[in-house]
């Protein structure tokens, strides 16, 4: 029985070859690979969003241009947020994986002010910008700006309500809930792809905004 | 059937998810990773602002640390290895690279080159862009 099962999953890697799941990957790992191309597809449409801020990015139309809006201490600062965040994330799925209530809880929170501290830093930016007379309707220029870095801005705002849904549930269901743990993985997948596409942003938009 | 028993979900850092991996070695990994990408985004801003440097070479090496420090989370925090366990996720990747390099570098050369052909002369080379 375990070897007709077994040449009928050819093709599946799933699970252990001497049960009869076979056939059938783990839940886990077809939850996690869906969401990871979820994310590709979200990387893939940020993707548009900077080809479309590289080929504007010197259209000004007499505007500000970005050496004199950036502000490289505050990026800086918001780099590091989000990388700090991004770590404490992964010690998150540690705890989770171990169970261990209070430090999943402990690096949650961290997590979450860190990455509310990001989107702070990130809206008085925008304030300080729009109040000098360089808002999305200034120029092409700052138009593609504030739709590239607003839509990762929005990508970390969702990111922290997650999170505090998240945080709800393993309060409610625990941690040894398959399915709390599987969008615990989600969530973190989620999170590390937003810090990526974070340095690719501030590399592209900050940095080389103020060579030129 | 084939050499691996087990795929791994993308971000798992255990190929067993179900055997418990010591949390500590856990930790390192975070760690390193944590280590590298700080060494990295310290060395863009230094070359950013830093006049030491060839002006010229400035942008690729900036896309170069970018680049790196990519890799640098797919491996340490998002766990991707050249593992049979993740060919899977190797391959979505390829793929999301594939598309992503095909949308920005099309757009900028396609871009790159109408501005060339639409503009003789060269003082004008930007005006179009500006309206």
């Amino acid at each position: 029985m375990s070897t007709m099962v077994a040449a009928g999953g050819e093709g599946y890697r799933g699970a252990r070859s001497d049960s009869y799941e076979i056939a059938v990957a783990e839940k886990r790992v077809v939850v996690g690979f869906g969401f990871w191309i979820f994310l590709l597809s979200d990387i893939v449409m940020f993707s548009a969003f900077f080809a479309a801020y590289a080929v504007l990015a010197h259209s000004t139309a007499g505007g500000p241009n970005g050496l004199q809006l950036f502000n490289q201490r505050s990026v800086a600062i918001e780099t590091g947020c989000l990388l700090a965040s991004s770590y404490t994330c992964g010690l998150m799925a540690l705890a989770v994986t171990s169970r261990r209530y209070a430090l999943t809880y402990l690096t949650a929170l961290i997590t979450f002010v860190l990455g509310a501290a990001f989107l702070v830093l990130e809206l008085r930016e925008f304030a300080g910008m729009v109040a000098v007379g360089a808002g999305p309707q200034r120029s092409a220029f700052l138009s593609a700006f504030f739709t590239l870095v607003g839509c990762h801005g929005l990508h970390v705002a969702g990111g922290l309500v997650w999170l505090t849904v998240m945080m709800a549930q393993v309060a409610i269901k625990g941690l040894y809930h398959p399915t709390v743990e599987r969008r615990l993985l989600c969530f973190s997948l989620f999170w590390h792809a937003l810090d990526i596409v974070w340095v690719w942003l501030f590399t592209v938009v900050y940095l080389k905004g103020i060579l030129s | 059937m084939t050499d691996t028993d087990y795929d791994r979900a993308p971000g798992d850092a255990t190929a067993l998810p179900d055997v418990e991996q010591g949390t500590s070695s856990g930790v390192l990994v975070y760690s390193i990773g944590l280590a590298l990408a700080v060494v990295l985004t310290a060395l863009s801003f230094w070359v950013a602002n830093t006049s030491l440097l060839w002006s010229g070479g400035v942008s690729i090496g900036l896309t170069v640390l970018a680049i790196a420090q990519m890799g640098v989370h797919l491996v340490f925090f998002l766990h991707v290895t050249t593992g049979p366990d993740n060919t899977n996720n190797v391959m979505a990747l390829a793929f999301g690279v594939l598309i992503v390099t095909l949308v920005v570098v099309g757009s900028l050369l396609i871009m790159a080159d109408l501005n060339d052909s639409m503009m003789p002369a060269s003082e004008l080379m930007n005006l179009q862009m500006q309206h």
